[in-house]
């Protein structure tokens, strides 16, 4: 099977990789790059712990083909900080104790910040639709969301 | 398995009909990469349409649209002019799936992936689409409700691909609605789905009325008897009650977990009344 070879943008860095026509973006994150931090939870587009931003949009890296990468841009949950100052997300996950075993972290803080960067002032009802496509298995949203609502305010700069 | 991303039509139908085995087209994958991953389909080519311009553009056409077979749900609510005049067919298209789901999903992989339960079908019959299809003998135009033939199956012939989704000019006081029923509020699959397209003429009266069906037969069903039960009223309780009757006694459901048959048929007339009754406002309201 001969390999794809493929050029793509990865957290604003040019990336260049072969991979099998069957891999998918999120295999290609995995085993190829080693970027770990998108996460495999059903690989159905169910669950969201795949969760990455291509060309500006929230996809489930499990439904592209690595091959589709070519000439995309596409962001991380290892491109989501700056440098060592994490991004609002992180910081309100991290202060409000969000998460449990945190599988479903990565897919979280990469939703949330698509939300945020298209719409920085959500409602609490359009912050829970938004992130209807990421599942948590333990800790029951509530958490989650009241860190996404007030990354969102630090974003707008205000206190919350 | 081979990955080609044609730039044209012409060389995505060429190297379909030059392809030896099995073959399928990429839309947003959305169903297709999860028929890969679980080995229900084993294609020996996978020809991707997102790099074809006519597949990922809505243009307008003479009053009517042209809704790229490829474009994502996302896109299409983005667009501004689409979702005034065909308000239907994009919450319909803004039901499937996640945030995530949307970015890539298709009207055309919506439609070609053949589930009775595909949302934004019903609202395409009513709303009397028409498909462009190309593949080796040439162009031609099938009503949307003639590409699903049952269950994962269609009409389309070996190597055809459909291009774009047409939509007709609307005479000004037209409207659509859609509405399906699923258990919880995101990420299901439809129970039932309802969409109805209407005009009005000047005095208020139903002028032209279709109602689409969808997940109540083995495939999304015209229902022409409930159109009709609209046409000449002005939505009043007896006409929508018609429609209602008229729209379940064209169901023939199965049975599952998500709903047995009287349920369905029930709901089906339900939709469509609370479904014409929306499309009725929002046309009076033009
Ligand atoms: C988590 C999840 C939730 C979902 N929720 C919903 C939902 O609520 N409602 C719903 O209706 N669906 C839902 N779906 C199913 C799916 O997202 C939709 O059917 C979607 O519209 C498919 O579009 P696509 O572009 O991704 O198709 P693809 O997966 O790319 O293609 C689907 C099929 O159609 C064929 N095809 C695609 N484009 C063309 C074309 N132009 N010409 C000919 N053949 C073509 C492909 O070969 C393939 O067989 C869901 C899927 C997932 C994973
Ligand atoms: S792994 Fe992609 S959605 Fe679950
Ligand atoms: S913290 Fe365990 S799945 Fe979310």
């Amino acid at each position: 099977m001969a390999k794809q070879h493929v050029n793509t943008t990865i957290n604003g860095d040019p990336v260049e990789f072969l991979c099998e026509p069957d891999q998918t973006v999120l295999d290609v994150l995995r085993d190829v790059l080693g970027l770990t931090g998108s996460k495999e939870g059903c690989g159905t587009g169910d669950c969201g712990a795949c969760s990455v931003i291509v060309d500006g949009r929230l996809s489930c890296g499990c439904l592209m083909l690595g091959a589709e990468a070519e000439g995309r841009e596409i962001t991380t949950v290892e491109g989501i900080a700056e440098g060592d100052k994490l991004h609002p997300v992180q910081q309100r996950i991290l202060e409000e104790g969000a998460l449990q075993c945190a599988f479903c972290t990565p897919g979280f803080v990469v939703a949330a910040k698509a939300l945020i960067d298209q719409n920085p002032d959500p409602t609490e009802t359009e912050a829970r639709y938004w992130l209807a496509g990421n599942l948590c298995r333990c800790t029951g949203y509530d958490k989650i969301i009241r860190a996404v609502m007030n990354a969102a305010a630090d974003v707008r700069g205000e206190a919350a | 398995m081979e990955y080609q991303s044609p730039g044209t039509v012409e060389e995505a139908v060429s190297l379909l009909a030059g392809a030896s085995g099995t073959s399928k087209v990429l839309a947003g994958g959305t169903d297709l990469l999860v028929q890969l991953r679980s080995g229900f389909v084993e294609p020996d080519l996978v020809v991707d349409l997102k790099r074809i311009d006519a597949l990922t553009s809505i243009t307008e056409d003479a009053g009517g649209f042209r809704i790229g077979a490829a474009v994502s749900c996302a896109e299409l609510g983005e667009h501004a002019a689409l979702s005034a005049a065909w308000p239907g067919i994009v919450e319909a298209a803004r039901l499937i799936g996640s945030e995530q789901i949307q970015s890539r999903s298709s009207l055309g992989g919506n439609l070609c992936n053949a589930s009775p339960a595909a949302d934004t079908v019903p609202a395409l019959i009513a709303a009397r689409a028409v498909c462009s299809v190309v593949g080796p003998g040439g162009q031609r135009d099938i009503p949307v409700e003639d590409i699903v033939t049952a269950p994962g199956e269609t009409s389309l012939q070996p190597g055809e691909i459909v291009v774009s989704l047409n939509l007709p000019a609307r005479p000004s006081r037209s409207a659509d609605a859609y509405l399906r029923f699923i258990p919880r509020t995101e990420m299901d699959i439809a129970v039932v789905g309802s969409g109805v397209s209407l005009t009005l003429s000047e005095d208020g009266t139903v002028s032209d009325a279709h109602v689409g069906l969808g997940a109540v037969a083995p495939t999304a069903l015209l229902v022409s008897e409930a159109g009709q039960a609209l046409v000449g009223t002005s939505c009043d309780d007896a006409a929508l009650d018609a429609a209602a009757a008229a729209a379940s006694a064209a169901c023939d459901p199965i049975d599952d977990k998500r709903g047995t048959v009287e349920y369905r048929v029930r709901v089906a007339g339900v939709l469509t009344k609370r479904a014409a009754a929306i499309a009725y406002q929002r046309a009076g309201s033009r």
